[in-house]
């Protein structure tokens, strides 16, 4: 007779650990299912871990836990060709307790929280990957491995089983994600001389910076690239919508080795060495994406329930946050033995007053909206920088001179027209 | 009813692992932990031997804590019991002083439950060496087998085993009283995928863990590095093959020119 859990949870990234964790501490019997060799293994994100959301789960994690850099320094550039503007903000606050967030590699961070959630009581089985739900009378009972003798039971699985989440797909939770749903990230770890990254960051020992890039990181396809400083690695990346990719029919990596020899970029990276090379599919469809995340005996979590701020590029803190949620509602569940979807479907309640429900509402057309609209990376991103150059060129012509090059470089009075609406309309989807 | 204790150990992978160019000795930071593969291979055929003529397997390592994972591993693998000798009063050992250390906690294992069979890898692939297993059958007393490809049969009745031992031109058969040794080449299983149960039990399990002061009988200067005479003189990183010749073409041309590249050396078909 194959054993039962109170609870299965399938997939130990950051959403599954966390439900897991949650779980075990208060004192139901759970099964951490993971098909990696262990976990982190197989999970790639760009590494800003946020602090509140994971220290909802363990206070003072930094204290023990594998991480890279506090980020003292957010940066945002907009970029053409050879020219960015850049934002950028730096709070020495953001480098000392409580902190604000964190660079991270996810095989050591993974690890460790996973260890976490054992310590709390949760078995962790790994190389094991979960092929179906068992489904009995319209409900879910368990899982079918791909071990002998695999299925396994339970009163409620938890699918943390990531972006492609084949169990939810198979229950009919969600179709197949359409290419301009999910963003395709190909991202590289180089490593280099701990004093040189602190040197070209402008940072102390212990401090991190993160680089978004804007424009033509993406050659003008709706994504961006980044940068971000590890303790003794960068790492670098661009993500842009699958749909981007296919339109202008670029290969992922052509992009990444685009970033890496751009002369804005090249700098920051010179004289390091790839070590590793990562790629992987981050849910970007947002709130009109998010599926069904309760049914009878089920839950849906994390980045297999389309949970990501794409504009914020926020995924790991809401995969958390859900997995947390998830476990607070099949503790209440267990206490009154009903595991039904009226019941779990709390759940999603949870979620969508929570700050996850709230910011992928207020972006929810953002993402799509770029995507339409293609002007705003391709355009007017290089129109910003040509207004930037001619203001700040000392050439001798006047500054009214200048503004009224600027104001005809902004094209006709139909052109201008079309940006102010275009600008109107961007602001709409970012309120 | 067979007891077979599986002999094992932790080890860095070395198909992955950096050398320090400077002092040619290994970077084990750089690798990660795994199983031995050969001992992989001795488990897998102790828990084929239980499943075929009944009984428990045991599993023995020396390490540090960490080890605990090897043993997890075989647990996955089907093995029932796991024993780790732990101290630091092992470290520093050379192949003399480890197979003087899991003898005496073999010894110990046998007074709980005498043990018919003891295998063991053919070799580490950190050490490369194939010392520790007849180590262990010399102290032990009990006939070493070693480069096992083959079990044929165990009789614990008439207190014998049958087994082909691989040789450089073929391989011999050859059959010795009980209890006895075996050190295992890799070709004698293939590794089966651990049923989910087995999984789940292993992620549970806690060995049985002994330091020196559990052991008796234990001669303290045989253990550890007082316990070791080897003496390394020298490590040198092996120089890379060179030469060689690369052959183009279609998979048809290839082999007409291996062919006759063949057929062209006389000597050997003299």
């Amino acid at each position: 007779m194959p054993e039962k859990f109170d609870c299965i949870v399938v997939g130990a990234g950051p959403a599954g650990t966390a439900c897991a964790y949650e779980l075990a501490k208060a004192g139901v019997n759970v099964l951490l299912l993971e098909r990696g060799e262990y976990p982190g293994a197989k999970n790639v994100m760009g590494g800003v871990l946020y602090r509140k959301m994971m220290e909802d789960i363990i206070p003072e994690f930094y204290k023990e836990a594998p991480l890279e850099r506090p980020i003292v320094e957010q940066r945002f550039m907009m970029m053409d060709k050879e020219s960015a503007i850049t934002f950028s903000y730096k709070g020495l606050e953001w480098g000392r307790e409580p902190y604000n967030n964190f660079t991270v590699l996810r095989a050591k961070f993974d690890q460790w929280f996973a260890e976490k959630a054992v310590e709390q009581g949760a078995l962790l089985v790994c190389e094991t990957v979960a092929v179906e739900c068992i489904v009995e009378n319209g409900r879910v009972v368990g899982v079918r491995t791909d071990r002998p003798d695999g299925d396994i039971y339970a009163d409620v699985v938890v699918l943390a089983d990531g972006v492609n989440s084949l169990l939810a797909k198979q229950l009919g939770f969600h179709r197949e994600w359409r290419p301009d749903e999910v963003a395709l990230a190909t991202m590289e770890i180089l490593k280099l001389d701990k004093t040189v990254i602190e040197d070209r960051f402008n940072l102390e020992p212990n401090q991190g910076c993160t680089i978004e890039i804007f424009g033509d990181a993406t050659k003008g396809i709706v994504g961006t690239g980044f940068l971000y400083t590890n303790k003794d690695t960068l790492s670098i990346g661009v993500g842009t919508l699958l749909s981007g990719l296919i339109k202008h029919k670029m290969k992922p990596y052509d992009l990444l080795e685009y970033v890496k020899n751009h002369p804005m970029i090249r700098p920051y990276i010179q004289g390091s060495e790839p070590v590793e090379y990562l790629a992987h599919l981050i849910p970007e469809g947002g709130y009109h994406s998010i599926p069904k995340v309760a049914g009878n005996g089920v839950l849906v979590v994390g980045d297999a329930a389309q949970l990501v701020n794409a504009i914020h590029r926020e995924g790991s803190n809401m995969a958390m946050t859900s997995g947390r949620l998830a476990a607070e509602t099949i503790i209440m569940a267990k206490a009154q033995n009903d595991f039904s979807e009226s019941m779990l479907d709390q759940y999603r309640m949870k979620l969508m007053e929570s700050f996850i429900g709230q910011d992928l509402k207020k972006y929810k057309d953002a993402t799509h909206h770029f995507e339409r609209f293609p002007q705003y990376f391709e355009q007017y991103i290089p129109m910003m920088n040509r207004a930037a150059s001619q203001m700040f060129t000392v050439d001798g012509a006047s500054k009214w001179e200048k503004q009224q090059k600027i104001w005809r470089d902004l094209g006709s009075a139909k052109q201008k027209f079309k940006l102010a609406r275009d600008m109107m309309k961007a602001w709409k989807v970012m309120k | 009813m067979l007891h077979i204790v599986a002999c094992i150990k932790q080890v860095p992978d070395t198909k992955i692992i950096k050398m320090n160019p400077k002092t040619n000795t290994m970077d084990r930071a750089s690798a990660p932990a795994i199983l031995n593969p050969y001992d992989a291979h001795a488990v897998e055929e102790a828990v084929r031997l239980k499943k075929k003529y009944g009984g428990t397997v045991s599993v023995l390592t020396m390490g540090p804590p960490p080890a605990v994972k090897a043993i997890k591993k075989c647990i996955e693998l089907g093995a029932d019991e796991g024993y780790m000798i732990s101290d630091r009063a092992f470290a520093g050992a050379d192949t003399l002083a480890t197979s003087y250390a899991l003898t005496k906690a073999l010894e110990k294992i046998a007074k709980q439950r005498p043990i018919d069979l003891v295998i063991c890898g053919k070799m580490t692939i950190d050490g490369d060496t194939g010392q520790v297993g007849p180590g262990i059958a010399r102290r032990l007393n009990i006939p070493p087998l070693t480069g096992v490809k083959k079990v044929v049969e165990i009789n614990k009745e008439k207190g014998y085993a049958i087994v082909h031992r691989k040789l450089e031109d073929g391989y011999e058969v050859v059959q010795s009283t009980l209890p006895c040794l075996f050190t295992v080449e890799k070709d004698i299983n293939d590794i089966s995928f651990a049923p989910l149960p087995n999984m789940i039990k292993a992620a549970r399990y806690q060995p049985t863990i002994w330091t020196a002061d559990d052991l008796e009988d234990v001669d303290r200067k045989q253990l550890g590095l007082k316990g070791s005479p080897t003496i390394v003189s020298k490590v040198w990183a092996p120089p890379k093959p060179e030469g060689g010749e690369l052959l183009e073409g279609s998979t048809k041309e290839k082999v007409e020119q291996l062919l006759s590249l063949v057929l062209a050396k006389k000597e050997l078909f003299q």
